[in-house]
């Protein structure tokens, strides 16, 4: 009895809260369908909601999707987020790699005060981490001014508003979901390994190569999983560093909703958002149950 | 005991200036004088005056404030009892969708979220504001809490409840008296982590908002959009020395209670 | 044991404490406890003894009340547990891991329970304080469970789960935690405790020589059944079962057909030779004479069994409980016995080719034609270079050499036989042992010094 309350009220929550409103969504996704087909939405754009929708049931794959939508900008923009995720991500690793490598090998007496830094950005509002960029990056910016000031070059880079802005805003802001998985691999990896791999004969390199690399590869795909997900419906970071030729899917659904006031399609791009975001979670949680397993 | 090396000296050094001059030259900044925010013009607090005589800005942060308490105590108790379900109840029918309910908000894209909730919220009729967004956090942050919660039960001795009722406790006493007590740190910091979740969120919040109610977020990003403002570095800085002070706080407690404990052992092991 | 008559499972109108009656439990497909009957008396130190996985964790939630009997029905003091909680049963447990509340003191551990009952701030403080000094933790009342050590901490779990002076203790792997040297003092002060409460007390335990120091009767469980319930020398010197034999100490398990030896008409006068009294028992002579009346008291009963059930064979009506042998009788043939004084009767067991048989007098002649097993103490073999005489004496040569300080322990390879081990006592001096490795030795026993067991 006790313990059938203790489940249902975090449970009706939930399903009242996040189950309900995803049949919703879906419903709208779908419905407008067999309605009044208004001419401001994109009949194929249904399609392929209905495509993708059918795809998820049959199994069939996402090109049949990418083939039936018509109107480029939707799949340009889920396309050019997944191109996006997938670059940042990389970034992201060549940046947080050697940063999570040197607290792992620092003094054991230095790791919990690094921790805290790194975890440090992670409390403040992302919003203010985004926002400080744009002070940097703009036009009569720092980063211009230095490089005006150092001479490498003569005229202003325009950085501000372009992809290149997003790929930093990115990376500068989950940087600390890199670091943190990869940290705590590194970390708990015995030192004696790599005198092992070398005293058997392997350079410093390839003892890094052969022994570290493996042994934090948990760390490295749970990292990037952390990153990549996440960043495929980033909203905050395209409207704010990106600019007019910036295509992401969370900025475009956001647009589709508040300036276009068009529900249904906003809702149609979510579900699709949603099932293409299916795969990589559900790797990400397989990563982690082998992790769990591997442990205990 | 570690080699020195360059190498790691340098990876560290330049990491952590990447990580944080943003926030130095945010914070610098904000004491410029002058109204062109990338022009230095002398050192000045006159931008935290300004911010401080904006009602809009003084209304949002209440708003913020108001709706973060709310929605991280209801997520707390509710992401506990969650943790509890997962971690103890063993099974029973949809567990399966259960916990895949309370994972999946942790990677949702928050416009999905956002939108979902707003249309439930358009569907029931219920009107847009203050409750909306507590809802809506609500929802999201409970689930950051039954992570945290149920990492600490994980590894909770199931032995000591048992020890409790073996005692005369009832189920519900030997949780009060003896899991609450053991799992209060990390319920608090599940309660930080909802209250700082709330505080930052801006996508939800836009879509599950009404006129009547604007958090300090979407206050921020509309002036944001505009492009750099003085007072917003202003505001910026306030907020980042709340969380730095507050970090910092939590880090030396908890490292001088680790201390503390280390003591404690060494001495224990002492023949008395 | 001696100076008490403490047996009240012999004593047919003793009502037992804890009745198990036919009780299961499965989890799922793995059955836990098979249908297991067994009495537990008041004032018994009771240990449930076996290998992981066995079931007697189980049987000790069940008693606590953490898991309920699948079948079957479980008797506290005669009253049925099968819908009581554990909060409102008469039972405390200390845990393997003592589950003390870390973030209370120790004081406030001890009064936990006594708090739940409602009692008065005064006498709370009294029991508490006694508690602390029974288990002499006055001094560490204010501390907090990681500010004292591993030894304390157990105290501290004891002091707790006695406060409420239950009628039944639980104790699940009580020393598991400590360092061996701890572990012997606490097992002397774990009895202590329980004589001077007088509180029953059922430990549950993986440590066979644990067991042995503190029970009053050890069960042996394996999957789920009891195989052997005893006291601690009956289920070392006659283990029902290669399975008790081999799980508890050191033995020799050697398996050969068994065949019947020649019963010669029962001479009893002639044996007492060879079997000298107990030292503990000096008044065991007047009682060797078969005791009288329906009741045999303790020692009669000790008598009974260790003295002349060799003599005089089988007087026990069970058909399949084998006779022990005599424990303290001096079964090494160190002076040579005239070989007329082998006992006649019992089994001769043929154990490996073109080797004379071992004689075993205490053998059940009813199994004879089967294949048996031998179970043999080490410390009950005798080793030498020439030949002695003895009832059994087997070639062997010696492989390895274990010095464990006061004794060794010869690793001796039997020709066209198995490997056994010798253990004796190192009376002399290093230098003049002249048993070395590769010597060939010979390995002697007397007809009593094992026992014959199925399997």
């Amino acid at each position: 009895m006790r313990r059938a309350v203790l489940i249902l009220i975090p449970y009706l929550w939930l399903v009242a809260l996040f189950l309900i409103p995803f049949v919703i969504v879906l419903k709208i996704a779908l419905s407008d369908v067999a309605l009044a087909r208004p001419p401001y939405m994109p009949q194929l754009d249904f399609t392929g909601g209905w495509a993708a929708i059918r795809n998820f049931l049959t199994g069939l794959d996402f090109e049949n999707f990418v083939f039936l939508t018509s109107d480029d900008l939707y799949w340009k923009a889920y396309l050019s987020s997944l191109q996006i995720a997938a670059l940042s991500t990389l970034l992201t690793l060549f940046v947080g790699y050697p940063i999570a490598y040197a607290m792992a090998r620092s003094a054991p007496e230095w790791r919990p005060t690094l921790l805290m830094l790194v975890i440090l950005p992670f409390w403040t509002s992302f919003l203010i981490r985004v926002y400080a960029w744009m002070g940097i990056l703009s036009n009569e910016g720092l980063l211009n001014q230095f490089l005006l000031w150092t001479g490498i070059i003569n005229e202003p880079l325009t950085i501000l508003n372009t992809n290149t802005a997003v790929y930093i805003g990115i990376v500068y802001t989950y940087l600390p979901f890199m670091i943190l998985p990869i940290y705590s691999a590194l970390e708990r990896m015995d030192d004696s390994l790599l005198e092992a791999a070398e005293d058997l004969g392997c350079s410093r390199l390839s003892a890094f190569w052969l022994v570290t690399i493996p042994l934090s590869k948990n760390g490295i795909i749970a990292g990037c999983f952390l990153v990549f997900i996440p960043v495929i419906g980033e909203f905050v970071i395209p409207s704010l560093l990106g600019g007019s030729g910036t295509l992401m899917i969370g900025k475009v659904l956001w647009e589709e909703f508040f300036s276009n006031r068009d529900w249904p399609v906003a809702s149609a791009v979510a579900v699709i958002l949603l099932l293409i975001l299916v795969i990589p979670i559900i790797l990400f949680q397989r990563n982690e149950q082998k992790q769990r397993e591997a442990e205990g | 005991m570690k080699r020195f090396s360059w190498f790691n000296a340098t990876a560290l050094t330049l990491g952590f200036a990447f990580l944080y001059m943003p926030m130095i030259i945010l914070v610098i900044y904000s004491f410029n004088a002058s109204k062109l925010v990338t022009v230095w013009a002398g050192f000045s607090t006159q931008w935290y005056g300004e911010l401080f005589r904006n009602e809009e800005f003084l209304n949002a942060a209440w708003v913020t404030i108001k709706v973060a308490v709310m929605s991280s105590s209801i997520a707390t108790v509710l992401g506990t009892m969650a943790a509890l379900v997962l971690v103890r109840a063993g099974r029973f029918s949809g567990r399966t969708l259960f916990s895949g309910m309370i994972y999946a908000p942790l990677v949702m894209p928050e416009v999905i979220t956002g939108l979902s909730l707003l249309l439930l919220f358009i569907g029931i009729g219920l009107d847009r504001g203050v409750l909306t967004i507590v809802l809506a956090h609500t929802t999201f942050s409970m689930c950051y809490v039954s992570v945290v919660v149920s990492s600490r039960l994980v590894s909770f001795d199931q032995s000591l409840e048992e020890a409790a009722l073996d005692l005369g406790c009832s189920a519900f006493e030997a949780f009060r008296l003896v899991t609450l007590p053991i799992i209060a740190p990390a319920v608090i910091s599940g309660w930080l982590l909802a209250f700082t979740l709330s505080l930052d969120d801006l996508v939800i919040a836009s879509f599950t908002t009404g006129p009547s109610a604007t958090t300090l977020p979407i206050k921020i990003f509309s002036a944001v959009r505009l492009g750099v403002s003085p007072e917003i570095n202003a505001l910026s800085t306030i907020m980042i020395a709340i969380v730095t002070i507050g970090v910092i706080t939590a880090s030396l407690v908890t490292k001088q209670a680790a201390v503390r404990q280390a003591r404690d052992a060494r001495m224990a092991e002492r023949p008395a | 044991m001696t100076q008490s008559v403490f047996a009240p499972w012999n004593d047919p109108k003793a009502k037992p404490l804890i009745q198990f009656r036919n009780v299961t439990k499965r989890f799922g497909d793995f059955t836990a406890i098979d249908n297991l009957t067994q009495d537990i008396f008041e004032q018994e130190f009771f240990a449930l003894l076996g290998p992981s996985g066995c079931g007697k964790t189980t049987m000790m939630r069940m008693l606590a009340g953490f898991e309920t009997p699948t079948e079957g029905q479980i008797l506290i003091a005669g009253e049925d547990m099968s819908n009581v909680p554990p909060n409102k049963r008469a039972v405390n447990m200390m845990f393997q891991s003592y589950a003390l509340f870390p973030h209370l003191s120790v004081w406030e551990n001890i009064a936990f329970g006594l708090k739940r009952e409602g009692k008065d701030k005064e006498s709370i403080a009294a029991r508490v304080d006694e508690m602390l000094r029974l288990t002499r933790l006055s001094k560490f009342a204010q501390r907090k469970p990681h500010q004292i050590s591993g030894g304390q901490r157990q105290r501290v779990a004891l002091a707790r789960s006695l406060a409420k002076a239950p009628k039944l203790l639980l104790l699940d792997e009580p020393l598991g935690a400590l360092d061996k040297k701890l572990r012997q003092d606490t097992q002397f002060e774990l009895m202590d405790i329980q004589e001077k409460t007088g509180t029953t007390f059922v430990i549950v335990t993986h440590d066979q020589e644990e067991a042995m120091t503190v029970a009053s009767r050890v069960a042996v469980m394996d999957e789920g059944r009891i195989i052997q319930v005893a006291t601690p020398d009956v289920i070392y010197e006659a283990p029902n079962s290669v399975y008790v034999a081999d799980f508890i100490g050191d033995v020799n398990l050697i398996k050969g057909r068994a065949e019947k030896r020649a019963a010669a008409p029962a001479d009893t006068t002639a044996q007492p030779v060879e079997t000298p009294q107990p030292p503990a028992t000096p008044a065991a002579q007047v009682s060797t004479q078969p005791v009288d009346g329906p009741q045999p008291n303790e020692i009669g009963e000790w008598l009974q069994n260790k003295l002349l059930f060799p003599i005089l064979g089988k007087r026990d009506p069970q058909p399949k409980r084998l006779p022990p042998p005599a424990p303290n009788t001096d079964s090494r043939p160190a002076k040579p016995a005239p070989k007329a004084e082998i006992q006649p009767g019992g089994l001769e067991l043929h154990w490996a080719e073109g080797q004379p048989p071992i004689i075993a007098s205490n053998g059940d002649p009813d199994l004879a034609g089967q294949t048996l097993t031998l179970a043999l103490r080490p410390e009950k073999m005798s080793i030498s270079k020439e030949k002695p005489t003895a009832p059994n004496v087997l070639r062997g040569a010696v492989i390895d050499i274990a010095y464990l300080g006061n004794l060794s322990t010869y690793h001796v390879q039997l020709d066209n036989g198995p490997m056994v081990k010798v253990q004796m006592t190192n009376i002399r001096r290093i230098a003049r042992r002249d048993i070395t490795w590769e010597d060939v030795v010979w390995v002697s026993f007397s007809e009593t010094s094992g026992v014959v067991l199925k399997g």
